[in-house]
């Protein structure tokens, strides 16, 4: 199978109440893949375009934002999910022999929607929409299954969100580097327990894009300095209602990850940082579990150790995570993009030391159904 | 020199999404809906082929993809696998006011959790484990809020 | 044109108005067993799984989970594909490309729409600029009746013209037991129909209907292992150059124009009238079906209303044009497109029941949405 390669990321700062509108979303963080990538817009052969029709109040969120990315005679489509899938779907299209180059973007406003009604809406509208869950309600049952399946403490969860936030503070883009402590993450607004306000990731604007390009290309596009390779990638989804499975049980991600891990030959002892799908704090370590880099239940310990700290065996989250940025959609490229930038030794104060492989992880869907696996490297 | 974006005065429209909805519930939840409006019973149905029960019913077997022709009563009581207190307002969307407790219910007979409400006790007393059966609103009109709630098995 | 892929099976929901028997995850498990059926496959078959429709006509978040129980997607890869009109195009293009990358060999793409469900114009007019374009806008039928009357003044193209698409396509649907209005329908008929929109009337323009549709793609050896006579994907070009309605092209139809050009290209196509032994086409007002015929290099600008006089896409015509009656016959929008590659598909696999095209060989697909864009797939009996 040929490799392709990522060979230029373009993102924006992440914050909220951006006052671009999507397309200047779009075209900021496209200019800046291409102006990275060292190439112009007519080498781009096919554009994939990540949004979704609800977080933008629009029917058909692409029209919005093709011409700022440059699709103008040009084969483009739409992924409705994370960024991860898109660039899977980015990917594949290369790999088929169609198109040598991909350029992937996303775009999110969070700040322009209402989150919780818009998450309320991936509730089934024959049964449980009534009930009025969203993304906060449903998660907070899966952290307390989490907990009581494995004796798990509150405390544990928030030293994730004090690693995240602090991790933020070396990453110019982050919405919300923050000096807390466990007791601030404790004594923060309970939402709905067991998760507090610095449990939850905020609501976050941004945008982000990059350039994918199959090796013959990439060879001809790239300087060796801007290339990394997609080297593995996998894509699972559990069953629907909260009901039908055991929440606390990542049978999906294993799935995925276990094909991204075949594809790249590699194992989770392998991997040098992750970019992991934080979107409420428990979920970083159940989904580090998931990912096979401890035992079920053993990834809390691991986080009190100190093992997933910037210092740590296995930096995790070394961008500040979602809970310091959360621009739902963007936010799995958004991953990838910091992979990228750390595989190139691009990353600054951030920067983890001799990284040569890393692993992204996006979610769509609640309570983290449907899963995304990426693996990265030089 | 100034950029010219500085000096302008930025304006925000306002806009929502009005589009009235009618979902058909289709034949196999109009099923169940209609027993539990009418009958005052909880079914669930069950996978001919791998024998799991599910519950709210489901058009096919997740694990078989077999069509689920068998119906199966339920006592309507099951145990707690997990729960919230939700303590934030959506009065949009929301069932009733903060605090409220939502749950999902491993229920008898069947292999899956129902979510719904727990009420009937105080928020900090629910615990993990705790047997609960369901409450039936007195006027039913076929939806999923026909169940009131679950309260602790006494 | 990359790896090779073929169709290996087809499913389809009897479409209508309102199914009232079904909720939407049921109409998909109707599409999806019925492909599997077609193909001869179990659901254990089926390696990755692509599905789409438009957000807003139901207001369901997540849609690709949603629908689990009825796609059969639990514990398998999944990802939602949207793109307004031509959504189910993009589907069938996206199972293509799952296909073709080597990663899945066996894919099942499925769109569907429950249009019932809302009020489909309210919902299509949020996909304008809700700055710039939103409140003037008047739906989906405005632009399409505006750019015929441009025809109209510019060729001499007659409201006649556009009637006797109409008839052709209704006719038609009279032989496919899916579509969702099959009624028999003469010139009359349509130019006595209540004007919608001058010079759109009632009968030149399509439903909106609830109705699902799957597709299965398999990479050129399980294709060949598993199907006896695939339907081949020789070409799949998308155009979707325009965001605001303000800067289309009137005259004529510059994605269709230019995208199928550029399929034909890839495809070896030199004389597409000839050539193609059917076309499904994404034709959501019969008007369309006149003008566009220019746009798709089946004859010179304004020569259209020529070939349609002399009955060249009737059933026994030169190119027979929307056996299974068209978009005017059924129209559950998140599908539409992708029932197109499924009766071209049919139809070469010799499927087509009493709407089969006697010997086809290569066959044109469209679709069509948004802001006046195009989608084409070129099918073929032969590998490409």
């Amino acid at each position: 199978m040929e490799r392709v390669a990522v060979i230029g990321v373009g993102q924006t700062k992440y914050e909220q109440g951006k006052r671009e509108t999507f397309s200047e979303l779009v075209f900021e963080v496209a200019t800046r893949a291409l102006e990275d990538a060292g190439m112009d817009i007519t080498k781009i052969d096919n554009v994939v375009s990540v949004s979704s029709d609800f977080w933008d109040g629009r029917t058909i969120s692409s029209m919005a934002i093709q011409d700022a990315a440059g699709a103008y005679g040009k084969d483009i489509t739409t992924v409705e999910g994370d960024g991860t899938f898109g660039a899977l779907y980015g990917m594949m299209r290369i790999l088929s022999g169609s198109f040598g180059t991909t350029l992937v973007v996303s775009h999110h406003k969070g700040s322009e929607s209402n989150m919780n009604g818009i998450t309320n809406t991936s509730f089934d509208p024959l049964v449980e929409r009534k009930l009025g869950l969203d993304a906060v309600s449903s998660a907070a049952l899966q952290a307390r299954r989490y907990m009581s399946k494995y004796g798990l403490l509150e405390e544990q969860f928030a030293l994730v969100s004090v690693k995240n936030h602090g991790n933020a503070k070396r990453n110019p883009l982050a919405m919300l580097p923050m000096d807390i402590t466990v007791e601030d993450v404790m004594n923060s607004p309970m939402l709905a327990t067991p998760l507090k306000k610095l449990d939850c990731s905020p609501v976050t604007d941004g945008a982000c894009a990059m350039v994918l390009a199959a090796e013959r290309e990439a060879k001809k596009l790239s300087t060796l300095a801007k290339r990394v390779w997609l080297k593995g990638v996998g894509h699972c989804t559990d069953a629907y209602r909260l009901g039908d499975r055991d929440l606390a049980d990542t049978r999906a991600l294993k799935d995925a990850a276990r094909r991204a891990y075949d594809m790249a030959g590699v194992g989770p002892a392998d991997i040098d940082l992750a970019e992991v799908y934080d979107a409420f704090s428990y979920m970083e370590l159940l989904w580090l579990e998931g990912l096979g880099f401890c035992d079920d239940g053993m990834a809390a310990e691991y986080m009190e150790r100190g093992v997933y700290d910037f210092d740590g065996d296995l930096p995790v989250n070394p961008s500040g995570g979602r809970l310091s940025a959360n621009p739902v959609q963007v936010a799995g490229l958004a991953e990838m993009a910091e992979c990228v930038l750390q595989l190139r030794g691009e990353a600054g104060e951030r920067q983890v030391e001799g990284a040569e492989i890393a692993l992204a992880h996006g979610i769509n869907g609640m309570c983290g159904q449907s899963h995304c696996v990426w693996i990265l490297g030089r | 020199m100034t950029d010219w974006k500085d000096e302008v005065e930025e304006i925000v429209f306002e806009g929502k999404i009005a589009v009235p909805y009618t979902w058909t519930v289709g034949s196999t939840l109009s099923k169940w809906y209609g027993e539990l409006r009418d009958n005052a019973k909880i079914w669930g149905n069950r996978c001919p082929s791998c024998g799991r029960v599910f519950v709210p019913p489901k058009i096919k077997c997740i694990e078989c993809y077999k069509d689920l022709s068998d119906w199966v009563m339920l006592p309507g009581t099951g145990t707690i696998e997990t729960y919230t207190v939700v303590h934030y307002e959506e009065p949009d969307f929301h069932p009733k006011k903060a605090p409220f407790v939502y749950g999902i219910i491993k229920m008898d007979g069947a292999d899956t959790g129902l979510v719904h409400l727990i009420d009937e006790v105080e928020p900090e007393r629910v615990k993990v484990g705790m047997r609960v059966e369901a409450v039936l609103a007195e006027e039913r009109e076929g939806t999923i809020m026909d169940i009131k709630h679950f309260r602790p098995i006494a | 044109m990359g790896n090779r892929v073929g169709v290996i099976g087809v499913g389809q929901t009897h479409h209508a108005s309102k199914r009232l028997d079904a909720s939407g995850v049921e109409l998909i498990a109707e599409a999806v067993t019925r492909a599997l059926d077609d193909a001869e496959l179990s659901i254990d078959q089926i390696d990755a799984v692509v599905i789409g429709n438009m957000d807003h006509f139901e207001n369901i978040n997540y849609v690709d989970n949603w629908a689990t129980d009825g796609l059969g997607s639990f514990m398998k890869p999944v990802f939602k594909v949207t793109t307004g009109g031509t959504t189910g195009t993009t589907v069938g293009m996206c199972g293509y490309y799952h296909a073709a990358s080597g990663l899945f060999d066996v894919v099942l793409a499925v769109g569907w729409e429950k249009n019932s469900e809302s009020d489909t114009q309210a919902a299509i007019a949020t996909c304008a600029n809700p700055v710039l374009e939103r409140d003037p806008f008047a739906g989906a039928i405005g632009p399409l009746a505006t750019e015929y009357s441009m025809y109209m003044k510019a060729y001499g193209a007659t409201e006649e013209d556009a009637a006797l698409v109409a008839a052709r396509d209704r006719n038609n649907a009279l032989n496919n037991p899916y579509a969702h209005n099959r009624m028999a329908c003469t010139v009359e008929d349509v130019m006595k129909s209540p004007m919608l929109s001058y010079p759109i009337k009632f009968l030149d323009m399509c439903p909106r209907s609830d109705g699902s549709c799957a597709v299965i793609f398999a990479s050129e050896e399980k294709a060949k292992k598993l199907c006896p006579k695939p339907a081949w994907v020789h070409a799949s070009v998308v155009r979707h150059d325009y965001t605001h309605f303000g800067d289309l092209e009137w005259q004529w139809m510059p994605t269709l124009e230019t995208g199928s050009a550029a399929a034909y290209k890839i495809a070896g196509i030199t004389d597409p009238l000839n050539e193609f032994d059917v076309a499904e086409l994404y034709l959501p007002a019969s008007t369309c079906g006149v003008k566009w015929m220019d746009s798709l290099w089946f004859c010179d600008k304004g020569g259209a209303p020529d070939l349609i006089r002399k009955n060249t896409f009737d059933m026994d015509g030169v190119l027979p044009i929307n056996p299974s009656g068209g978009v005017i016959s059924t129209n559950p929008i998140g599908a539409t497109a992708l029932i197109r590659i499924g009766e071209a598909a049919w139809q070469i696999m010799g499927k087509a029941g009493e709407r089969q095209v006697p010997d086809v060989n290569k066959a044109l697909v469209t679709g069509f949405g948004g802001c006046s864009w195009s989608d084409i797939m070129i099918l073929g009996a032969d590998l490409p």
